[in-house]
Formats: structure tokens, sequence, C-alpha cells
């Protein structure tokens, strides 16, 4: 990384460097739960997802569901990690309201997924991430403490749900890495249909920890872990906020104390929510009630063989076969979504009107209109339709932003709103002759003025042609013709 | 015929088979006996009216294909019954009624058998004399103020009393086993994942399993046959084909190598102790075994072992008892103070103390030294077992090292009473097969056991061995009925 993009916090000619690394908790995309066969469908009505396992009821046991085990390993090869052939779920001991068991179950020191990567495109160059391990577990169900004035409520809905607690190494650097580090892993997250990503609906959230040093220093300084944060906007804010209070605290030749932190988005601060002595002691132990999960080779070689073309892989063939620009690249890559679209659009048109159409106009609608692509109001077939119209000269770009405009509106057939609004370009040369004729005649004495040296003027012959065709006048054509008419 | 209630579960599936006694007959025998023995405290729910109405509904259109045809059981309360109260002998499950049934039961019931009622138990299990219920003491038949064992002391008393004619309890450390050895009764704790523990309050999962408590080893063996099946919902269970039990039991076993190890001999083990494995010994060759002297080295280790493993797993097992869900719940000014109250009062200072202990060989710090340490120690139990088991095909020792104490006798001095458990813990946490055969009585003409221990999954052996046997120690249970109110 060049020096001038390093993320410093200074202090009275002192740079402070911020190391950060993040457990991210990633909601498993699964019909049913990890232990149980209840849905995990969001929204649903409190406590009508849960059953007797998911309750804890006396004599209930724990049953793996596989397709979550396939889940976790697809993410660990899209991580390209060591895929564990054996791991143990162990139980992690605490009481709390939402926590039926009394235990969650989880994995502790032999976990599905080992130590793998993430490649990370930065405005300077590629930085890699380390990941340290992926593990499953389970999710607790919620506490409600304001619906009733003397109650907590406890909806279990989510209890038992398969998340994936992915972790990283201590590599990230700055707040702009680990916005593009969540936006990477919730990438390819989404193209293996792992976890939908969805950091609303809780699906995606984090335990943000930082730490300071010295620029130049090479041993870290002692951590604090931020709980629970479920938003990039938020990580960023409570990452600035925690490593400024750090630095405080050192220049203030204090000591900094281990612990667990949480932010309050309303202060925009991190309070302290239990010191290292008043950790959870949680008594891990591998579950009896399930035996060591062992995988097969030969299903670690299944999963494989159905493992899509990743972002980064994807980036390298529309670089390589498309032409386009990294930066492009890494655009329409970012999200599976963005790059099926374009993949749709380039089917029957060019390339490079595509790009331009989907990264400019319809980026510009998605975020004025707040969509997501996969809800974009014009559909790729049609945006492909008036990439042709462009392409083979029936309406300039000018009139295609006009008519774009306009498909906006229900996804309409541009061939159908070019016919019906007669914008269709008008590139008969003598069509054009003839209109040029007339602007030449209506402004002799700005002939006269070009022809005496003013070339600048030639835009404005462009201009009054131009509004001559009310607009749809080719302007290839009309360059042309004036040229010759002007410098004849 | 015999008086109903003293029939074998055999004599009773064959009498309802030929049509010589109907369902309601032996249910309303049993349920009569039932309401004269109350002094025995078996009962924690009883399940009579429903039964009487099962019975006639059997009656009416009976399945004679059936295992258990319209043969009533009483279970001991630890195994979730659908509709029917389930305590597991504690305070803090006092109200519960489960929506749901264990396999194991349920394997009963699609056998035709009909439930009689829910069998007093050591709370959750915890316990060698039956005292820890919150539902109070069960009464020995064999003598009054007699504990009948734990922690399955009401099915054991139950069994010997004659109130039901087979029951199923389950065994963590002895739990059948040596209550069987104190009332006379047969005993048998399967091989680990043979039955289901789906439905079961748990106590310790590594070793919890259920099985038969009958009055004779043949009753053991159709009972086996019913209750150990393969089962989904339990990821320990083991898919392996089960013998039919009852049909290939075989008296047969001559050649059979029976393994004596030589650590059983414990310190301080009474003359008559002594004296009934000698006698098993000798009946063992009479019927054309060979007798070899084999090692189990790690016997010592295997009682402090087991205090480690199954109170850890016992106090994770039990942290769903907080007053949030089902249950007993003693309000509190906010949720710690509700957990405090819920567990102090609705939980026995048994269940306290190990779930005390349990915590503690987990915390960080000791957990190598505890938990970590018992593990390998276990994998060295397990080892012991077989090497033995590649020079033998059963062993043979005592069920317990004393007959039945007196109530009260040991309630004050848990390491002694901890100490009734050293034959039977090794098996559990080897995870073997082992049944408690009556063998002979001591001076007061109390009723001790013999334990046969098997391969795993080699239960027909060992219950071939013990049919063998009891043929040859002919033992009597003289049981005067002394508890009966008019």
């Amino acid at each position: 990384m060049s020096k001038n993009s390093e993320y410093l916090i200074e202090r009275e000619n002192k740079q402070y460097e911020v190391i950060i690394g993040l457990e991210v908790h990633a909601q498993v995309t699964s019909e049913s739960k990890l232990f149980s066969q209840s849905s995990t469908k969001f929204g649903a009505d409190p406590n009508t997802q849960v059953s007797l396992v998911d309750a804890a009821f006396p004599g209930m046991l724990p049953v793996i569901n596989e397709f979550c085990i396939e889940q976790a390993i697809k993410t660990g090869i899209g991580l390209k990690a060591k895929i564990n052939k054996k791991s143990v779920f162990d139980r992690k001991n605490y009481f709390y309201a939402d926590l039926p068991q009394g235990y969650q179950i989880s994995q502790y020191k032999y976990p599905i997924v080992g130590e793998g990567k993430v490649i990370l495109d930065m405005p300077d160059g590629q930085k890699e991430i380390g990941i340290e391990r992926l593990h499953l577990e389970q999710d607790a169900g919620k506490s409600i403490h304001d619906i009733d004035p003397n109650n907590t409520l406890v909806d279990l809905n989510r209890s038992g749900v398969a998340l994936m607690e992915i972790v990283s190494k201590p590599d990230l650097r700055s707040p702009d890495e680990v916005n593009v580090y969540i936006k990477k892993l919730r990438s390819i997250m989404r193209y293996l249909g792992t976890c939908d990503g969805n950091m609303q609906e809780g699906s995606l959230r984090a335990d943000v920890n930082v730490s300071v040093r010295l620029k130049g220093e090479t041993e870290f300084g002692t951590r604090c872990e931020i709980k629970n944060v479920n938003s990039i906007k938020f990580m960023q804010m409570a990452i600035i906020s925690e490593a400024n209070r750090q630095i405080d605290l050192l220049e203030e030749g204090k000591e900094i104390d281990q612990e667990t932190r949480l932010f309050d988005t309303k202060r925009n601060e991190t309070r302290s929510m239990r010191s290292k002595e008043d950790a959870h002691d949680y008594r891990y132990f591998p579950d009896p009630d399930l035996l060591p999960l062992e995988i097969s080779q030969e299903l670690i070689e299944k999963i494989k063989s159905d493992i899509p073309e990743l972002p980064d892989e994807k980036k390298k063939r529309f670089i390589d076969k498309f032409n386009l620009s990294p930066y492009e690249a890494t655009i329409l890559v970012s999200d599976i979504e963005t790059s099926n679209f374009f993949e749709e659009v380039i089917k029957n048109s060019d390339v490079k009107l595509a790009t331009n159409w989907i990264t400019g106009e319809l980026f510009a609608v998605l975020n004025e209109k707040n969509l997501e692509i996969s809800q974009s109001p014009v559909s790729a077939k049609n945006l492909s339709k008036l990439i042709n119209l462009i392409k083979d000269g029936t309406i300039s770009g000018k009139i295609a932003k006009t008519v774009f405009e306009q498909m906006i509106d229900g996804d309409q057939d541009p061939l159908i709103i070019v016919k019906e609004k007669g914008l269709k370009q008008e590139s008969d040369p003598k069509a054009i002759e003839e209109l040029i004729n007339k602007v030449i005649e209506n402004n002799s004495d700005k002939v006269a003025e070009y022809k005496s040296g003013k070339d600048k003027l030639f835009g404005f012959f462009v201009g009054q042609a131009m509004k001559e065709s009310k607009g749809k006048g080719n302007p290839q054509l009309i360059n042309k013709i004036l040229k010759e008419k002007l410098n004849g | 015929m015999s008086d109903i209630t003293s029939q074998s579960l055999f004599e009773l599936t064959s009498n309802i088979k030929e049509k010589k006694l109907s369902s309601e007959e032996i249910t309303k025998a049993f349920i009569n006996r039932a309401e004269k023995s109350r002094k025995l405290n078996v009962y924690v729910t009883d399940n009579f009216e429903k039964a009487i109405d099962q019975s006639k509904k059997f009656d009416s259109n009976p399945n004679l294909d059936f295992k258990l045809p319209g043969i009533p059981i009483a279970v001991k309360d630890l195994f979730c019954t659908n509709g029917v109260r389930t305590t597991a002998g504690s305070k803090i499950l006092n109200n519960f009624v489960p929506t749901y049934e264990s396999t194991v039961t349920q394997n009963l019931w699609s056998q035709g058998a009909i439930l009689l009622g829910k069998l007093n138990c050591d709370e959750f299990a915890m316990g060698s004399s039956n005292e820890t219920s919150f539902f109070g003491n069960v009464q020995n038949p064999v003598g009054e103020n007699l504990v009948p064992g734990g922690s399955s002391g009401g099915s054991s008393a139950a069994v010997a009393a004659n109130l039901t004619p087979v029951t199923i309890g389950t065994d963590t450390g002895g739990s059948i086993r040596q209550p069987a050895s104190f009332t006379g009764t047969v005993g048998l704790k399967p091989t680990y994942g043979s039955c289901s523990r789906y439905g079961i309050v748990a106590f310790a999962s590594s070793l919890d399993q259920a099985g038969p408590m009958t009055k004779n080893v043949r009753d053991c063996s159709m009972l086996l046959e019913v209750i150990s099946s393969f089962d989904q919902k339990d990821s320990t269970s083991i898919d392996y084909k089960r013998n039919y039990y009852s049909k290939e039991l075989s008296k047969d076993i001559k050649g059979k190598k029976i393994g004596i190890p030589k650590e059983y001999r414990v310190d301080n083990m009474p003359d008559e102790i002594e004296q009934l494995w000698k006698n098993g010994i000798s009946y063992a060759k009479d019927c054309g075994a060979e007798i070899i002297d084999i090692s189990l080295p790690h016997t010592n280790y295997a009682l402090p072992t087991y205090y480690i493993v199954a109170p850890a797993e016992a106090s994770s097992n039990l942290a769903r008892y907080d007053g949030v869900k089902y249950g007993f719940r003693s309000p509190g000014q906010n949720l710690i103070e509700m957990y405090e109250k819920t567990r102090s009062e609705g939980f026995g200072d048994e269940v306290k103390r190990r779930i005390m202990i349990g915590t503690y060989v987990l915390s960080s710090g000791y957990y190598d030294a505890y938990y970590l340490k018992a593990q390998k120690v276990r994998q060295l139990i397990k080892k012991d077992f077989d090497d033995a088991f590649s020079k033998v095909d059963a062993i043979l020792t005592p069920s317990t090292p004393s007959s039945a104490f007196k109530i009260g006798e040991k309630t004050n001095d848990p390491v002694s009473m901890y100490l009734n458990d050293i034959f039977t813990v090794p098996i559990n946490l080897a995870g073997l097969p082992g049944i408690s055969i009556p063998a002979g009585k001591d001076k007061n003409n109390y009723p001790l056991g013999l334990q046969v221990i098997g391969k795993p999954f080699d239960e027909q052996n060992i219950l071939n061995i013990s049919y063998a046997l009891e043929d040859k120690i002919n033992f009597k249970n003289d049981i005067s009925d002394w508890w009966l109110s008019e």
C-alpha cells in the first residue's frame, strides 16, 4: 500500500496505527435451523417457529442439519480456506432468558473451517486479509424489554438458527478496509448462496476488535472488543471513536484495559460492558449429545464441483474477455445480482455501452430510488434493446437518455417509446442538408463571422441544427454536412 | 393359575395370547394391589383410570401379534410421557406435563403395552437410594425402612412388590443394576446407543441409558427386544442389527470364556459378597464356561472419573431448568434473582451438590486438571475392557459392594453413598452392556446381585449367561407383603 493512503491518527508529532480484527456472524441460508426442523423465515409472529428442541424441553436432543454443514464448507471453500475433516461441537454455558438450553452449541477448539483469505480491492491496489477460522453455532432468541413495563418478553423464533462465525486475522488497518472487507465477504457469500447478507434483518453482524500502536511498532497494543455492531457505518464510527479513546488514554499515560465494550450509536462512543475480570467463564466442553463431525473428502469434492464463479475469478474474466478496466470490473462483480444483470444485457448488446449504461444511468436511478439491482425498474432485456438502438444509430445517446427516463416507469419497451414519440434519429443526409441550409440562411451574420476566423462558432451551428431537428438529427451527420457547407 | 400380579411378563403375555386372561383383569389386579401398597411410595403419578380405559379398548379388539399385548407397565418418572406429568423426581418439574413421548416408552405402547403410572426415582436420577426424590423415599419391599436402591428405586421396588409386571429404568452409573441388586430383581443396562435417549430427562448424556427391570432373565430379554431401537432423533443412537433377544435366549453357555477381574476384590468387601462371587464362578463352571482371571488395571480410577464426568454434563444439562419456559418458577425482582430463587428452591441438595461439582470441574483453570484428565482416564478404562474382551466373552463381578442399607443411614455421607456404584460405573464409562441378576442373600436375608458385563452390542451373550446362572442359582425372593393395607 502506498504511504499516502495509510490510515493514521495524528497526535502532536505522533502517528498512531489502528489494528482491527472482525468476528462476523453470518446467518446461514437454510430452510431449517442448525439442530431442529423449525423454519428460519424472517418476520414471523413471535414464537411461531419454535420446536421442542429450540425451546429446550426436557429430553430433547439436537440433530445436525446436514445442509448447514454443507453451507459452511461451501463458504470455507469460497474463503480459500482449509476444511477440517473432523470438527467438534461444544457447549458454551451461560444463563440468559433468551438462551433456552442454558448453553449455546458452538465450536471452540476444533472449528469446521480453518485458515483462509479474502482479497480486498482498494483504490491503490489489492490487499489480502487473513481468515483465522469459520465455525458453526446456534443463534440465541431475542429478549424484548420495551413492550411490557414489568416483564421482559422472549421471542424464540431465532433460537437455534445456524450462524457462521468468521474470524479475521488482525489484518485490517482502516475503516475503509473494514467497509471493503465486509462488502467482499458479503459478496462471496451471496455468490455462494450461503448467507443473504441482509444487515437490516440481522443476517450479518460483527464484533469488532480494535487496538492502536505508534506507527512503526511491531507489537500489538491491548485490544478492546466492541460487541454486536450491525451496520458498516456503525462499525466505522465505532472504530474511529474507539481508536481515539484508546489513543487519548495512551497520550495521558494511562493503560488500556482489555475489555468488552458496546457502541452507543446516538452518542457515537463506546462504553464498557464488562472488564476482563468480569469476563464470562463459558465452561466450554464437547457436547455429549453430538458426535464429532466427520467430513469425507468425497463431500468436499462434491461441494467444490458445485462452487460457482466467485467475484475474483469473474473480475479477471471480465477484464480479459470484455476488456473492462479493473475499476469497472470491480464494480460489476461486487454483487452477484449486478454481474448477472450485466451478463444478461451483454448477451445481445455492446459491452462498452452496457458497462457505461449500467454503472452510469442505471446505478444513478437505483441510488436515487434506493433500490437493489434485483428491483431494477428497467429489465436487462429492455436495457439491451436501448443499447442496440444507440449502437445502430436509430437514436442518439442524448435521445437515449430521454427514452431511458421513460422506460423507468414500468419497464417500458424502448422500441415502442421511440416509435410512439417519433424519436427515431434523422439520418437521411438529404433531410439533414435541408435543415442545415435553413440554419445557414437564418444566420448569415454568424456565417460571415465564422468564415472570418471565429472557429468557435461551429458549436453554435451544431446546436441550431440539432434544435431545428427537434433533437433527432444524427449528430455525426450534422457535423459532417455542416463542415462541408461552412468550410466548402 | 398363580396370582395375577406375581406372574412374569412371559406368563402374562402367554395368558393373554391364550385368552386365559384379559388386559382389563390384569390391569385391575395391578391397580388393586397398588392401591394397597401406598406405603411403599413407588408412584409419583398414577395413570390408573386411563389404564383401565385402554385395557378395555385393547380387549375389545385385541392384537395378539404385539409383543406386549395389553400388558400394563409403570415406568420410571424420567421418561417423558405425552399428557402424563413427568417430574424426574424434582420439585422443579412438579407441574410439568410433556406434549411428547420418549422413544423408549413409545416403543412399549407401539407393542400394545399400557401406561400404569410414573415411578418414583432419585431427583434427576442422582442418587443410590431413592432418598433424593422430592416425592419422598421409597420403601424396599424386601424389608421395612430399607432403601430400594437408586436412582431407579421406585422401579425396582415396584417390580419386587408385584406392582408392575416389568418396568424400565435408566442407568447412568448403576441406577438400574444397583436397585435390581437391592431388591432381588433383574436389571440390564444396554450398550450406549442401544436405546434412544430421546425424551428421557437427561442427567449425563454420555452415560445415560434406558434398560429393562424385570423379575427374571427371560422377561428382561423380551423387554429389551421392544425398547432397543435405532432412532434418528438421538444422534448417539447406533444403527446396528438388534437380536431377537427372547427368541435367541439360550442356557447353553458351554465354552464361553468368563473373566474374573482381580481389581473388583476391593478392600473391606464383606465376606458374603466374596462368597456370592465364588458361588457365581462355580455355577458358571458347572454350566461349562471357562473361567479366566483378568485384570482391569484402571478400575480404581473409575469412581473419581465418573464423579467428574457425570456432574460436568449434569451441570450443563440442568441449566435449562431456569423458571423461564416451563416447570417451577419462584419470582424475583430481576432475572438473576428469579434464577437464584427458582433453582435454590426447585432443586434438592444432591442435585445442587452435583451442579456445583460439575461447574467447578469445567471452570477455566480447572478444566484441564479435572474434566480433560477424567476424559483421558475414561479412555484408559475403556481400553482395559477392550483388552480384556480380546481374551474373554464376558466378565462376572458382584453388582454392589453391599446389600440394601437402612433409610437415612448414608444420607449425610455422600462419599459412602457414591461408593455403592463402584462396580457399576466403569461399565457406563466404557459404554458396555451389563446386567445384574439376583444371586444370593446376606445374613439379614437381603438380596445380593451378580453382574455380567459384555462386549458392546453383545446383550444376547450376557442374557444367555445370566439365563444359565439364574437356573443354577434358583433365587427365591421371599417378600412378606408387610406393607399391604386394606
